[in-house]
Order: structure tokens, then sequence, then C-alpha cells
């Protein structure tokens, strides 16, 4: 295989993995004001994540920085290109993180109800713009003939993407809601459970449209299949909350997410930015990437290091396994 | 060439977000860096002797350290957010060579460093205590990792090496990683980065201390205080002797491959051999040539070649010959912003070590300092430190100009082109509005915290049924 394509595909695996772990964080966060009905509730919400929500968005940092390092043309000309999205994204991502570690620093009801506004606000964004981007991603931009973006923001808010916001939003929604009732006990975990069917319903409706438009601009052989796998995915979870399954229903949520991104990957392969103005503008995996020699030293830095990140992120996340409720709140 | 005058253009816009953004981050990052490891020293004494009193320690500015440590990672996506954003064509230029750093440092130190960190915080009764002891020290290598990465991401452009540029694209391409990851900037830079990191650290411990042993109640905590204020005047003092020893041959790397910013240092305009350390020079504005200056002799030659006799070499001629080498143009930096930072940076680093030595005095032989004017020095004392820390920074990027890259792109042409002045003007804003509100917040939330002094450790009561358990930690 090209190394071209390793990074493609490590890329499209750094991004999944962001999208799969930070998405139940985006989803608590959003949920914090509909599920938590008083501040212990609240705390119980937000410390399913206390511990792994930094980790999860390092995946983040590292998407970025494969980007950078791999497809420099990708990264310079997406990033600047979508740079009020992006903006609007970071300072989310900052109130949101400051949030999460400020909020128990003071007992006033008052500042707690702001950060819980800056967690919520800080949630709902990225949930909906990573959408927004990924569909203008995946649909094109204008490009000139030297990969300068050309659009200004409304280019980037037309229909097709403003659903895939509306599909990233119900997807992280559920795989929240599905992630509480999985590490929750009582009262919160009834309600979350119930409310991932409710959500999940409807998500599963807004995304499998997405899915199908997604194909119909372009597609794959391997683009289908990961869509139905996708669909299948969502809807499978959704039933498995509904009979409180909760573990296959997390584990259909996190593949529903994970098999989406791949099938926008998988349809955008070879491009990794097309130009809808002038096709010489068209980005690919081949003429954005880095030289051979820096992806082949990167590419012993992530055979060697990515085994050794996920063995003790998984661990971490087995060292937090036990449920929570509101019994387990400290009281100061 | 800068201007005066007030027309913008988002190349300006574009560059002050920058620096505001990255002195901003860099307030967090040297407490994040020294303090991890100052607390994770601390707990290991208290896993070692069992004595409460580093326990209590350990939480205590293990508190503070984790108040800092939010607002240094939230800041950092922005940093590396910013290439891609603002300086696309710089990125486009450099990405072979400069992202691999970058993302080294996301997989290899970011990872442990953020991941670690949350088992360390919410880990205290989840974990058997020597794995809890490892998870800070995991966290506290991720940390000092994750600047080794950056700051060779960062010498790259100070002082290019292990790349070439290809003739037909005009970018820098990687040659020879090894020399990217060894360049002598970086191998230097990293361990006077890491010192003052520590100098600022080891102050916040000392001014902490010493409010508590001068105006707290007595009791049995003092100890734990007096403690303290010794462990940090002396982390100070080491850290500021290895400050001032790895600058010393930072200053020697920079006369040879960036000898502009060496003389812009020192405001020489003409070239001298010996040359005389300046004490305070006043040039004229233009910065073209020297008004007034007090200066001692042989100095300079020392500092930045190692012979008394050492030639240096002057701005002027410096600039003369980079016009016959790149072409016409300005390759000075603005002298005034170069010469203060770098006489500031110096300076504030040394003021509180001076302090740290002021403290370590009135505590000598079990005496208990009681002065008021100790304790004010001893409160101003994390914030000179991290001032130098600031200036540093800026004495570094500044003396840089007008390259991005030394001696193979200048800043302006690494500009984002396809940015617009109102964008850049809205993000600028909303970061200072942003940063501005976030900086009260924290320095409130560390001044209670701080005052709050040391928890109290017993131990909860074991609950019957572990299910019911109040966990030791929650948000």
């Amino acid at each position: 295989m090209e190394l071209t394509t390793v990074w493609f595909l490590l890329v499209a695996v750094l991004f999944t993995g962001y999208f799969v772990l930070e998405g139940f964080d985006f989803g608590v966060g959003m949920l914090l004001p509909v599920l938590g009905r008083d501040d212990r509730e609240r705390r119980v919400l937000i410390n399913t994540i206390g511990p792994v929500w930094d980790g999860n968005e390092v995946w983040l940092i590292t998407a970025g920085g494969a980007m950078f390092a791999a497809f420099p043309e990708w990264y310079a000309t997406l990033f600047s290109g979508f740079y009020l999205p992006l903006l609007l994204i970071l300072l989310a991502l900052i109130a949101r993180g400051v949030a999460f570690e400020y909020r128990h620093k003071r007992p006033e009801a008052s500042w707690k109800r702001r950060w819980d506004t800056a967690i919520f606000v800080g949630s709902l964004l990225p949930a909906v713009l990573w959408g927004v981007a990924f569909a203008n991603i995946l649909r094109g931009v204008p490009l000139t003939a030297d990969h300068e973006y050309a659009g200004g923001l409304l280019d980037l808010l037309h229909p097709y993407a403003l659903l895939g916001g509306v599909t990233t939003l119900g997807l992280f929604l559920t795989h929240g809601a599905v992630f509480l009732a999985l590490k929750t006990t009582g009262d919160i975990r009834e309600r979350a459970g119930a409310l991932a069917v409710k959500v999940g319903a409807g998500t599963a409706v807004v995304a499998v449209a997405f899915l199908v438009w997604t194909l119909s601009i372009r597609s794959s052989g391997a683009a289908v299949v990961l869509a139905a796998g996708a669909a299948l995915a969502l809807l499978a979870g959704v039933a498995a909350a509904r009979v409180r399954r909760e573990g296959w229903a997390f584990t259909g949520t996190a593949v529903a997410i994970a098999l989406a991104v791949a099938t926008l990957f998988a349809a955008l392969f070879p491009n990794v930015l097309p130009s809808t103005l002038d096709a010489a503008g068209t980005l690919t995996a081949t003429n954005a990437a880095s030289t051979p020699y820096t992806l082949k030293i990167m590419t012993w830095v992530a055979v060697v290091f990515t085994p050794i990140v996920l063995a003790y992120q998984g661990w971490t996340y087995w060292v937090f396994r036990k449920r929570i409720g509101v019994q387990n709140i400290p009281q100061h | 060439m800068h201007s005066w005058g007030f027309q913008v253009d988002a190349l300006d816009v574009a560059r002050w977000q920058f620096g505001v953004t990255t002195v901003y981050h860099f307030l967090f990052v040297p407490l994040t860096i020294g303090l991890s490891v100052l607390v994770a020293i601390l707990q290991t004494l208290w896993h070692r002797t069992g004595n409460e009193r580093y326990l209590k320690l350990t939480k205590f500015y293990g508190k503070l350290f984790l108040i800092n440590f939010a607002m240094g990672v939230v800041t950092g996506i922005v940093q590396e957010f910013q290439f891609g954003m603002n300086w696309s064509d710089y990125s486009r230029f450099v990405g072979d060579v400069f992202g691999a750093p970058l993302a080294i440092e996301a997989l290899v130190a970011f990872f442990l460093e953020s991941t670690f960190i949350g088992l360390w915080i919410f880990g205290w009764d989840r974990l058997p205590k020597r794995l809890h002891l490892a998870a800070i020290w995991a966290a506290a290598i991720g940390t000092n990792l994750s600047a080794y990465f950056i700051l060779a991401a960062n010498s790259f452009m100070q002082n290019p090496v292990g790349y070439r540029i290809n003739p037909d694209t005009g970018r820098a391409e990687l040659t020879d990683f090894v020399a990217v990851l060894t360049n002598k900037v970086a191998l230097i830079t990293f361990p006077h980065t890491l010192a003052g990191a520590f100098l600022v650290a080891g102050s916040l411990i000392v001014a902490v201390g010493l409010w508590h042993v001068i105006r707290g109640p007595g009791g049995a905590d003092t100890d734990a205080y007096r403690f303290a204020t010794k462990f940090g005047s002396w982390v100070v003092l080491v850290s500021a002797a290895l400050v001032l020893f790895t600058g010393d041959i930072q200053g020697k790397i920079m006369t040879q491959v960036q000898p502009m910013k060496m003389a812009a240092a020192e405001g020489l305009y003409t070239t001298e051999s010996p040359a005389s350390f300046s004490v305070l020079t006043v040039g004229s504005l233009d910065g073209s040539r020297e008004i007034f200056a007090i200066k001692i002799p042989h100095l300079l030659s020392y500092l930045g070649t190692g012979d008394p006799n050492g030639t240096v070499h002057g701005i002027n001629d410096l600039q003369a010959q980079y016009a016959t080498q790149y072409g016409a143009g300005s390759y000075t930096p603005i002298i005034p912003v170069t010469y203060w930072s770098f006489r500031f940076m110096i300076a504030l680093g040394m003021a509180a070590a001076a302090i740290a030595l002021l403290v370590l005095w009135t505590q000598r032989k079990g005496r208990a300092p009681t002065s008021r004017w100790l304790l004010r020095a001893g409160l101003v004392m994390p914030v000179l430190p991290l001032l130098a820390n600031s200036f540093g920074w800026i004495f570094t990027e500044m003396g840089r100009q007008p390259w991005i890259v030394f001696g193979e792109m200048l800043t302006r042409n690494g500009v984002s082109r396809s940015v617009s002045l109102a964008e850049v003007l809205t993000s600028f804003t909303a970061f200072t509005l942003i940063y501005a509100t976030l900086a009260v917040i924290e320095f409130k939330l560390l001044v209670r915290y701080a005052k709050a002094g040391v928890p109290d450790v017993t131990p909860e009561p074991a609950a019957d049924d572990d299910a019911e358990r109040p966990l030791a930690f929650a948000y």
C-alpha cells in the first residue's frame, strides 16, 4: 500500500476515534440541562466523563497534527478555508474544557449555572459544526488552482452541510444518552435510556437521509457497505437501548459513528478536499502529501506508539468502569 | 519594515493574534511543566516517608496545579490550529518538516499527559498507591516531553536544519529527522525553557507557603508550609543557576546561527572585536544608530564567542550583508523590543532568585520569618519569572523577524491569503475577550485556593457498601 494511502487511513482512524470518544462527551454536555435536574444530578453527568474527556480530546489534536505532518496542503487549505467555523469550535472547546475543571470550584449557584451554560453551548456548537465541516469536505468547496479557498462563510452553509450538522448533533446526543445509561445508576439511568431511544429513532431517519445524500454526491463500493453498516448499527443500538442492554446499545452507537465517519472518508478517497471551482484545485491524498521520507518516519512512530496509547487509554476506561449515581457525589 | 502608521492589514492582526495567544498560552505552560514534577516529588516524599505533611502539600499544590493545567490545555489547541488557520502558506512551506514534531508531540507526549492526569485526579481511591504515584510521574514526563517536541519545531524556525528546498515546489522537505530533533538550538533551548519553568513553579510554591507561614494561624500545618517555602526556594535557586548556565550557551549558539538576533539583543550597531556588553543603550527610534550607552568592556565578546576579544557582528554590517544575500529589504528586528525584552528577561528571572535567597536566609537555623516586606516580596515573586518567560519568548520570536523561518521564508509570506482582515479581526477580538475573562477567573480561583491552605487528609470512614461510597474526587 502507498504510504499516502496509509496516512489517509490513519487520519480517518484518528478522526473516527475522536468522534466516537468525544462524541459521547459532547452528548453528555448537551444533555446536562435535560437530564440533570439539580446540581447533584448534573455532577453525576459531568463525572461520568470527568476522568476521560481530556484524553478523548487529544484524538483531535493528534488528528490535526497528523494532517499537518502527512498532508500539509490539506491542513493549510482546510484550516484557513474553514476559518470561522473552526474559530467557533475552538472557542467552544476552550469554554467547555475550563468549565469542567472550574464548575465545582465555587459553591454559588450562579457560578455553577454559568459554567453549565458553557458546557452546554461548548458541546452543542462543535457537535453541529463538525458535521457541517465534514459534509463540506465531502461535497467539495470552491478552491483555486493553487489550492486557496475562494468561498466565504455562506458557501459552507448549504442544505447538505446543514443536514450533516443535524446528523452529528443527533448521533452525539444519542451516543451521549446511551453512554449515560451505561455509566449511571438510579433515576438518571432510566431517563437517559428512555431519551436515547427517542432521540436515536429520530437520528436514524436523519442519518440515513444524510448518508444517502452523501452517496449520491460521491460514492464507492466500500462507502455503500459502510453506510449500510452505520445505519444498521444505529438501529441495533437503539433497539438494544429499548430493551436496556446498555453495553450493546453503546457498542451500537459507537460502531454507527465509526462507520458513518468511515463512509465519508471512503467516499472521499482518493480526494481529500475536492474543488467545486477549478478542477486543478482539488486536493488528493497524493498531491497534498508530504514526502515519502516524512511519511516513513511518521509511520514508524505511529506503529510503535498507537498501540501503547490505545492500551493505556483502554486501561483508563477499565479503571473508571463503575457506574456512578447521586449517592457517590461527595458533599464538598 | 514595520509601519508606525494606523493602516492595519490582515498580516499585522494575524501577527498580533499569534503573539497574544502564544504569550498567553505560555503563562500556563511553565507552571504545568514545573508543578507537575514538583507535585510528583512531593507525592514521592509522602510515599517514601509516610509523613502526612507531604500528602497535604501534594493535594494542596496539586489543586493549584490543576486550576492552571486546564488553561494550558485549552489554550494549547488554539496554537496547533492557528498555523493552518492564519499561517497557511507557512504551513504549506514547512509542513513536511514542521508537522512531524507536532504530530509526534500529540501522539507520544500529549496523550500520556492528558490520560494520566485524569487517572491521577480521579484515581486517589481507584488505584493502588504505587500506581497512583506512577500516574503523576507519567503525566509529568508527558508534559516535559511535550515541551521537547514543540521546542524542536520552534528551533527549526530559528535555525533550519535537516531539510532541503525542493526546486520544483519551492517547499522545505525533510531530509534528516534526527538532525531536526538534535538541532543544537533545540538541545539548549529545552533545558533553558525547563529551568525557566521551574523558576516559576518554585516561586509559586514559595509565595503560597510564605503567605501561610507569616499570615497563617500557626498550628500543626506551619511545619508543612515552612518545608514548602524552603523546598520552593531551593528549586528557584537551582533553576536560576541552570537558567544562567544554559542561557550562556544559548547566547553563543545564537551568535553563530542568528547573529542578527544577538546584535539586536545588545543594540550593537557596528561590528566590534572586542565587543562590550551594553547595560543600557538608547538608540534612535528607527533603530539605525545609538544615541547613548553604558557598557562593560569585553563582556559581549565573551558571552557571544567565549573569547573576551572575539568579534561580534553589528546590526548595520549584518543588514548590509543580508541585503546582498537575500535581496533589498530590512532584515533588522525592532531593536527596542529585542533589546528591552532581553534585559527584562534576565533581570526579572534573577530578581526571583534574589528573593529566594532572602527567604532561605530568614529561615536559617529554624528561624521563623515575620517581616511584612518579605511577605510582599514573596507574593510578587511568581510574577517575576513568569514575566521573564514571556519576555524570553517575545525576544526569541521578535528577534527572528522579519523571518518566519530564518533565511528561508519571510513572516509576511507565511500568512493565509484566503483569510480576510474582517475574519482575523473577529478571531483576534474573540480570543482576546475570552482569554482576558478567563485570566481574571483563573487568577481569582488560584488566590482562593492558595488562601484556603492545605486540606485535611484524614481518611473518610469506609462505607459498608462499596457502591454507596462517595468518590474521593468529583468535579
